[in-house]
């Protein structure tokens, strides 16, 4: 997947877990938590969503990669460059 | 036992909130009682295919966000709308409520089910692999939850659980409240019964295995009561609360009054797993009588727990002959056989559904009764039609589990002094 991929599976996986956030102008260097009420039964929730679509372990270390949009799609892209969107 | 004065701390209901599948307010659920509206339906379950079901069709979205219902249950969803229907109803101005001070107790028949099958069905799409198990599974499955969806959605900082009663439960829940107040733990209590039964599959597959599952071409005929052609359980979701107060702080604030709880019993079959005891029920109503200072004679309307099994209604019917046999103006009606059995909030439910009758004097009807059961050997079932009774003054509410757990709830229109 390509970057631009990947931000929009995330957008999708935020949508689902915060259903009644207006995601529109989320900023992507901008911590999630700072934009948006996102706890951490909801943080694991993204990373459990990751698991499920595209089995990509995250490990607990790494879970700091994931506070903003960019930093997310960052981490991700090398781990999903093989796979496509579901 | 201790001495009928020994209880002598009124306690009143001052709110009520529910859903059952025939409506989502009393006003609304009183109505089709006595319209003689069936709430039952085809439902579809996993594995099993098309049940028959009472569904519930509430706006949760009245009170929770959409992430509060995906990230709790539907018994909290249904608990969350219930008890912010009973406080708005009781007029309480909730943001000077002192939180502390009110505690949640909600019966359920049982809790966990629903989300353990949905992780175990989901887990299966991934061979089984546990790292796809959710981290919201112990959260959505402790025995509280669907209380403590009540504390988080009201704010409410003093005791909650729920109390595991069976179906025995919605009664559970108004008698633990009943002796908090007494005991002046808390001021204010919201309590009654729950049930999200419907939505797990094992509910339907047990009660079929145990040949307890209702079956019938049409829905709304499918629970039948102490009638001859019965044939099993129609399970329900639904639920029940109501603000419940010390009688004092009741009149100090002008509240409406529902009625007064004035007397209660829980006791133990100690026989059976599944099969009940009519001479423990009948001993649980007789004690609840005389905690209320009562005889069978002051009971005017009966609501009957009977859940249209074979041997249930049998022995509950005997049971009610042994108490009510000197008193042929009763009336014993049935709520399940409109909703099916809402399991936890089934006591509370029925009562609520039957409290109206204070005010109409009207003691709703039990529906699908074409042919009472040569076996039942009462005259005072009201079937298929309400009865207009001279009045309602007090109601006794029968309401039992597996296990051998019995409840009866004695509530008395409110009389000033």
């Amino acid at each position: 997947m390509s970057a631009e991929q990947i931000r929009q599976v995330i957008l999708g996986i935020l949508s689902r877990i915060a259903p009644d956030e207006d995601l529109s102008n989320l900023k992507d260097a901008v911590p999630f938590r700072e934009q948006m009420e996102l706890d951490s039964m909801d943080f694991l929730d993204i990373v459990m969503e990751l698991r499920k679509m595209y089995r990509v372990q995250i490990p607990e270390e790494d879970y700091g990669n994931l506070g903003t949009m960019a930093s997310t799609v960052s981490y991700l892209t090398p781990l999903l460059k093989d796979a496509t969107p579901v | 036992m201790v001495p009928a004065d020994k209880y002598n701390e009124r306690v009143v209901i001052t709110g009520v909130g529910l859903t059952a599948p025939v409506g989502d307010s009393l006003p609304e659920y009183r109505a089709n009682l006595l319209a003689g509206k069936s709430g039952v339906s085809n439902f579809e379950t996993r594995y099993i295919g098309q049940v028959l079901a009472g569904i519930c069709h509430f706006d949760a979205l009245k009170y929770q966000k959409r992430k509060e219902v995906r990230r709790g249950t539907r018994s909290g969803s249904i608990a969350v709308y219930c008890a912010n229907e009973a406080v708005a109803d009781s007029r309480l101005d909730w943001a000077t409520v002192e939180k502390p001070r009110v505690g949640v107790y909600l019966g359920i028949t049982e809790h966990g089910n629903v989300e353990t099958e949905n992780e175990i069905f989901e887990i299966s799409k991934f061979g089984y692999d546990t790292s796809v198990w959710s981290h919201h599974h112990n959260p959505r499955t402790v025995a509280n939850s669907p209380a403590g969806e009540v504390t988080l959605s009201l704010g409410i900082t003093g005791p909650h659980l729920t109390i595991g009663a069976a179906c025995a439960a919605g009664n559970a829940g108004f008698i633990q409240a009943v002796q908090m107040l007494r005991l002046g733990e808390v001021d204010l209590a919201l309590a009654g019964g729950v049930s999200e039964s419907i939505h797990t599959f094992g509910i339907f597959a047990s009660f079929k295995s145990q040949n307890a599952l209702a079956s019938h071409s049409d829905p709304t005929k499918a629970c039948r009561p102490f009638d001859v052609t019965r044939n099993g359980i129609v399970v329900a979701e639904g639920g029940a609360v109501c603000t419940l107060e010390r009688l004092p702080d009741a009149l100090a604030r002008g509240a409406k009054i529902y009625g007064e709880i004035v007397g209660y019993a829980m006791n133990s079959d100690a026989t059976d797993f599944v099969l009940p005891d009519r001479n423990r029920q009948a001993e649980c109503m007789q004690l609840a009588l005389k905690r209320a200072g009562m005889t069978a004679n002051d009971i005017d309307l009966v609501s009957s727990h009977a859940t249209a099994t074979e041997q249930g209604d049998i022995e509950e019917s005997l049971a009610l002959h042994e108490i009510f046999k000197d008193n042929p103006r009763v009336a014993i009606n049935n709520t399940k056989s409109f909703i099916g059995h809402a399991m936890g909030a089934a006591g509370a439910l029925e009562l609520l559904g039957n409290i109206p009758a204070f005010d109409d004097g009207i003691a709703h009807a039990t529906i699908n009764l074409d042919e009472l059961d040569s076996r039942v050997p009462l005259t005072q079932v009201v079937a298929n039609q309400p009865r207009q009774m001279d009045a309602v003054n007090c109601i006794l509410n029968n309401s039992f589990g597996m296990l051998g757990i019995n409840s009866v709830l004695i509530v008395k229109k409110y009389q000033p002094d």
